[in-house]
């Protein structure tokens, strides 16, 4: 899998330093480096943390844009079921599929039908026993690579299906190619909700070529849409998807579709860690499915939505009563079972591991905890890394300096304008511990009766 | 330096905010340290379930983990009220957690013999009114 197109990108100009992405990472895979942040992508699992909080907007989030459908002669729009939330008032689904034929498409294919495909797959799964419990769902991409990347040992309990996008980007492509539009005139082109399915996408291929020809925007869209959706007259009927596909776009609402009463939905990083790290202790071993998304709220909560994500949980609430359950509007039967399944799993890098053995990585791990010792546990960020514990891993590695420290420097000063003659008058036993606790607060510089800066 | 590393935890009583963090620790160490997927899953619920043990019955305690290249040793101490019938406690499903607790969503009766279940070695002493020390022994290959 060639990881080539990542989930974020810095824009330099923009940035300016602050510390606000590095702390909210999750995986800790941000730095500030030289006055700009820095991601380290080997530990970046794309979930847009970063995105939702820069309050510079320095850090972008990757999709193409709107333009790039008129490269095609046959256009495909498979919007994400978050888009319906994005609108007020909206009535029927189907004003937003014939807004997307006005802007340019040439026909719609939705991926909430690909997820009662993949709902009714897994139930079928699911009575013949065949996953291990609690069984995680695979649909929120930054979840499937954070479990592989820091929890290897609930891998196995991901099911391993591919998400709806993917099942509805590949049969739009075949509905067009039986309709007989020559293959190399087809465009299929996902509407996100969030950068991570960009990058899930991107990456992803099947032996023909790319799965999605491009990835809007659901933001980019949503302007578009919106002067051309009142002019609409006549709505035809597109939507072929049930309230359980389009229940996907929100938390739970997976959940729904799987026929189990037994089940967990939660939603925002920190709880899906928490979630994560109980299921390591065995501690929810009564539940059958978990269902884990890195935004808040679910997929509406994603950083390419428009609307906050609460508002349009609600408005996807709201067509509850117009709409039927499911449709089913697809059989699992038609297809083979390796239509459903991944090729392979993600191919994540360990970033707990230490060292290569045992013994190395013990070393480090000493190195680390004697240099954490040290150090101020305040973590204040100014040094560049997101805690003291992780800067002193930095510094182990080589990966910056330990001066980068501005309580270590403040020391260092003090200590240099100390007579250094471990007198003992201060009440401390060395000058360099009196330098540490004037630093630290507990003591006070005018206690030296001898520092330089005391004489001046 | 010894191929071993020792790491101590004081576990607190009737602090279910807390409780966990020292299994949490032990299994943030053996990522780090490398140790397999499958065997940081059986340290992890074996310790848990202890720790969980020692808050809920003992009014916290102890918990002293030796890690080795092949394997991990836990003690569990605490100065609890001891297990009358160690033999009782054992059958899963047997439990004297008061309905409180029940309601937290622990006492399920299932503590000990998942913890033998889960380790390689599993060892408990209790003398009644002198407290509990459970021995486990998780090996690596």
């Amino acid at each position: 899998m060639g990881k080539n197109i990542h989930t974020v990108t810095l824009d330099s100009e923009n940035c300016r330093g602050c510390i606000a992405c590095m702390k909210r990472c999750p995986t800790e895979a941000i730095r500030v480096r030289n006055g700009k942040a820095k991601v380290l992508y080997d530990r970046c699992i794309g979930c847009g943390e970063c995105v939702r909080i820069c309050p510079h907007q320095a850090k972008l989030p990757a999709y193409d844009p709107f333009n790039v459908i008129f490269d095609y002669k046959y256009k495909i729009a498979v919007p994400a079921p978050s888009l319906f939330g994005q609108f007020n008032n909206l009535e029927d689904v189907d004003l937003v599929l014939n807004g997307l034929l006005e802007i340019g498409f040439d026909d719609v294919y939705e991926v909430a039908l690909g997820a009662e495909l993949i709902s009714a797959k897994t139930r079928e799964l699911m009575a013949l026993g065949a996953l291990k419990k609690p069984i995680i769902s695979s649909a929120c991409p930054a979840v499937v690579e954070l479990i592989h990347m820091r929890y290897k040992g609930l891998a196995d309990h991901v099911v391993d299906l591919v998400a709806p996008v993917e099942v509805a980007l590949r049969l739009a492509r075949e509905r067009a190619i039986k309709a007989g539009i020559p293959a190399e005139d087809i465009g299929v082109f996902f509407i996100s909700p969030c950068p991570a399915k960009v990058y899930a996408l991107k990456n992803s291929m099947t032996t023909d070529g790319p799965i999605a020809d491009g990835v809007l925007a659901i933001s980019e869209v949503y302007f578009k849409l919106l002067p051309v959706l009142p002019k609409i007259k006549e709505v035809k009927k597109i939507s072929q998807t049930g309230m359980l596909g389009i229940r996907w776009a929100a938390s739970g609402g997976e959940c729904l579709g799987i026929d189990n009463d037994k089940y967990l939905a939660a939603d925002g990083m920190e709880n899906v860690i928490n979630v994560l790290q109980e299921m390591e202790n065995g501690s929810l071993s009564y539940i059958d499915f978990v269902e884990l998304t890195a935004c808040t709220s679910g997929c509406v909560g994603g950083v390419l939505n428009v609307e906050n994500p609460f508002a349009a949980r609600a408005r996807l609430r709201s067509f509850r009563h117009k709409l039927e359950p499911m449709r089913n509007a697809l059989k699992c039967d038609d297809y083979e079972e390796k239509f459903f399944h991944w090729d392979h799993a993600p191919e994540v890098k360990d970033i707990d591991k230490l060292g290569e053995d045992f013994a190395s990585a013990l070393k480090k791990m000493r190195e680390i905890e004697e240099l954490y010792s040290t150090l101020p546990h305040i973590d204040c960020g100014q040094c560049g890394a997101p805690s003291c514990r992780a800067f002193a891993e930095d510094v182990v590695n080589g990966d910056t300096k330990l001066e980068m420290c501005t309580r270590i420097q403040a020391m260092d000063e003090l200590f240099a304008s100390l007579p250094q003659t471990n007198c003992g008058k201060c009440g401390q036993r060395t000058c360099r511990q009196f330098a540490r606790n004037v630093v630290f607060g507990d003591t006070v510089a005018e206690k030296c009766p001898y520092s330089k800066k005391n004489q001046k | 330096m010894s191929e071993a590393l020792r790491l101590e935890f004081n576990v607190a009583g009737n602090n279910f905010i807390s409780a966990g963090s020292a299994s949490d620790e032990v299994k943030k160490t053996l990522k780090m340290l490398g140790i397999g997927a499958q065997f940081i899953r059986k340290v992890a619920i074996a310790m848990y379930e202890g720790e969980i043990n020692m808050v809920i019955h003992a009014g916290g305690g102890r918990a002293i983990v030796d890690i080795f290249p092949e394997k991990i040793k836990i003690v569990l101490q605490d100065e609890g009220p001891g297990i009358p019938d160690i033999e009782l406690a054992m059958k899963e499903g047997y439990s004297t957690a008061t309905d409180n607790i029940r309601d937290l969503g622990f006492g399920a009766g299932m503590g000990l013999p998942n913890m033998k279940k889960y380790t390689d070695e599993f060892l408990i002493e209790s003398e009644v009114g002198v407290g509990t020390t459970v021995t486990m022994v998780v090996n690596f290959i």
